[in-house]
């Protein structure tokens, strides 16, 4: 219609990651760095952001819960207003990065991009990206579920000062995050020097562009990934027995969680509490799937972090892209179904307190093979 | 027809108020043009955020992502009267007797024409920001509430809650009720002369879109709004508002939105201006539409009509402006 309404969506990045984890030496790196792009930072302390640019905007974190009935409803108020503003002149730059506090829980910004009619007609979330310091991790696991939810929300996980552990801690942390989000893609590296183009402008919450950027994407068992922790086949070379552990080991043994059938814990040190359900299954009803995603994300949605899927309907040439956030999902069909390309359902569910049986069952019902 | 002489300019128009029959449009980049026998432009912010027509004086406030605070007079004169460095200036609102309300993060404050300044300390981020008509008062809107503060003296603030992010505030111009602007697709309204136990909240909702315009006619009898594809006018004249009553619709188009309304100065005339460009004019009392402007380049950001109601300014997001004389 006009220029300002057919414009191309503003790639937004949001930075989690917790006091310390490096977020403002990899700012000052993609501010100070050429590569060609400009970006405005809203950051909630200028703190010690050392670049004097005037696209950087200090913003107090303000969640809003939505007047909706649903719980999990939240947005960030004052983002809403400060991408306002800076929508109403694009020109200055070719993306927005969101640097949130340690403590932020990723989900409100995120939730923004979606929520938001004003914001989402005119930005769209590229990728949320996690720093984590290698060296604090396990401490930080242990005393926050902020932490967590930082991993289990990201699509790309920096672990960062790699320099200061040691290699077999390091194989540890990875360990650590892959068992909490096995679908993120990792990077290692010391004083934020990852490459920004791992980072900036990578369509990863975009599931479409991410599955086009990689088919391997929802693949269980992709060489990448580990195995969540519900997965009871050996894990691998990385893992040591219980009893050489470096020396702050008897400090995270205290947990007494019951895991059961589990040949070891995930990791040694730290009992994830976030888990992922990846669920396969054949072509699907869409009068049976479309009320039981509503329904699950209904029930279970303050339980779901992240989920993400391609769904093949019977009688569908296109594939269907879905994906969520607590209680809001959406869908979209992406592209025809390749010749000889197997058609088959997949679905990623990554939360806590999720009843794998029941959830695996329900979605099994949903087949277009089922009675 | 009535004649529009165009006004072309670069980037997105914020807003555009007449100061007396000079009509003046600020730009998002922070310059100030003005059509004073010929286009005139002032350098006002670096970053415009805000820019309304001060209801007490021939003037414009204005506040900028340079955190700076601005009084700009119809000959383009700029005063600054406060600064915030590094903080963006959102909400500004003019009072009786010189005085200036703006706001940054949780804080708001009130700036006097002597130049000494009060400063409010926020449950939560400032929103949006209003004087009442009568008294040295201000309304502050935010997360669950409004917040109401008498500027002159130490006296406790009033909190107005309402579950739900207020995004905007504006008194009726007897003073008897507040209304704000939700996150949510809804206004909510608070009638303040109730007696004590009266019901006095009004739920206005059933909009497609979040309300940005508001508009009061002549004497508030009725309030106008955005956020729809028709103007949504409620009733204010009974004496509990709209209360139990239905909005009219005016100048319904299928699926486009309105994104701007301004009352005419003396008439129960309503200028409403849609996301396509298009600008109606229409009367309450019947409903009669006459268009005063094609679809443009962009949504309307901006209406003001002039003192003597003759002329229409509007802006646009896509920096095309202009003057409509709809005495023609």
């Amino acid at each position: 219609m006009t220029d300002t309404t057919t414009a191309k969506p503003v790639p937004v990045t949001v930075l989690t990651g917790y006091l310390g984890a490096g977020k403002t030496t990899l700012l000052n790196r993609i501010l100070s760095e050429s590569h060609g792009k400009k970006y405005a930072v809203i950051v909630n302390e200028f703190g010690e952001i050392g670049i004097d640019n005037d696209l950087i905007v200090e913003s107090d974190e303000e969640i809003y819960e939505m007047n909706n009935g649903c719980v999990c409803c939240t947005v960030r108020g004052d983002l809403i207003r400060v991408v306002e503003g800076l929508m109403r002149r694009p020109g200055r730059f070719d993306g927005i990065i969101v640097e949130t506090t340690g403590l932020a829980d990723p989900v409100p910004v995120a939730q923004t991009f979606f929520m938001d009619d004003d914001v989402r007609a005119k930005t769209e979330l590229d990728a949320v990206v996690a720093l984590v310091d290698a060296k604090h991790l396990p401490l930080r696991l242990k005393d926050s579920r902020e932490a967590e939810d930082q991993i289990a929300f990201a699509d790309v996980v920096v672990i960062n000062k790699t320099d200061l552990v040691t290699p077999e801690e390091l194989a540890q942390i990875e360990d650590v995050v892959r068992a909490i989000n096995p679908g993120a893609r990792i990077y290692k590296t010391s004083r934020s020097g990852v490459d920004l183009a791992k980072v900036l402008n990578q369509g990863a919450f975009n599931l479409e562009r991410a599955l086009e950027n990689d088919p391997q994407f929802l693949e269980h068992g992709h060489e990448d990934h580990v195995c969540g922790p519900d997965c009871d086949h050996d894990h691998g070379h990385h893992h040591h027995g219980h009893d050489h552990h470096h020396h702050d080991h008897d400090h995270h043994h205290h947990h007494d969680h019951d895991h059961g059938h589990h040949h070891q814990a995930p990791s040694p040190i730290h009992d994830v509490t976030v888990k992922s359900i990846s669920l396969r299954g054949g072509e699907m009803n869409p009068e049976r799937f479309f009320p039981w995603i509503q329904k699950i994300t209904q029930t279970d949605g303050p339980n779901i972090l992240r989920l993400k899927g391609i769904i093949a309907f019977k009688g569908d040439e296109e594939r269907y892209v879905v994906q969520g956030v607590h209680m809001i999902v959406e869908g979209d069909h992406q592209r025809p179904w390749k010749d000889g390309e197997k058609r088959e359902s997949r679905l990623v569910f990554i939360g806590r307190n999720l009843d794998v049986e029941k959830i695996e069952k329900s979605f099994k019902a949903c087949e277009a093979t089922q009675a | 027809m009535p004649t529009v002489a165009p006004l072309d300019l670069e980037g997105h128009i914020v807003a555009t108020h007449f100061l007396g029959e000079i009509p003046l449009f600020a730009s998002a980049a922070g310059t100030i043009h003005r059509l004073d026998g010929g286009e005139k432009v002032t350098e006002a912010h670096e970053g415009l955020l805000t820019c309304i027509r001060d209801p007490y004086s021939a003037t414009l406030i204005t506040g900028g992502e340079d955190g700076k605070v601005l009084r700009i007079a119809h000959d383009g004169s700029v005063t600054q009267l406060a600064e915030a460095p590094r903080k963006w200036i959102n909400v500004v609102a003019g009072g009786p007797q010189g005085a200036v309300a703006y706001a940054h993060g949780r804080t708001s404050f009130v700036r006097l024409a002597d130049g000494t300044t009060r400063e409010f300390s926020e449950q939560r981020t400032v929103e949006g920001i209003a004087f009442a008509p009568k008294g040295l008062r201000i309304a502050v809107a935010r997360y669950n509430g409004v917040t109401l503060h008498w500027v002159g003296t130490n006296g406790a603030p009033v909190d107005l809650d309402w579950k739900g992010a207020h995004t905007g505030v504006t008194f009726s111009p007897d003073g008897r009720f507040l209304v704000t602007t939700m996150q949510e697709n809804a206004l909510h309204g608070w009638k303040l002369d109730g007696k004590p136990g009266e019901a006095r909240h009004m739920r206005m909702t059933g909009y497609p879109a979040k309300v940005k315009s508001l508009s009061w006619s002549v004497k508030g009898k009725w309030l106008a709004s955005s956020g729809a594809p028709a103007a949504i006018v409620w009733p204010f004249s009974a004496k509990d508002g709209p209360m139990g009553k239905a909005p009219l619709e005016v100048g319904t188009r299928a699926n486009i939105m309105v994104t701007q309304v301004a009352f005419h100065p003396a008439e129960e005339v309503l200028a409403i201006g849609f996301v396509d460009g298009m600008i109606l004019g229409v009367r309450i009392a019947d409903g009669k539409e006459a268009l005063l402007r094609r679809p443009g380049k962009g949504a309307i950001t901006g209406l003001s009509w002039s003192a003597t109601g003759k002329l229409l300014a509007f802006s646009s997001e896509a920096g095309d402006c202009g003057v409509i004389d709809i005495s023609a």
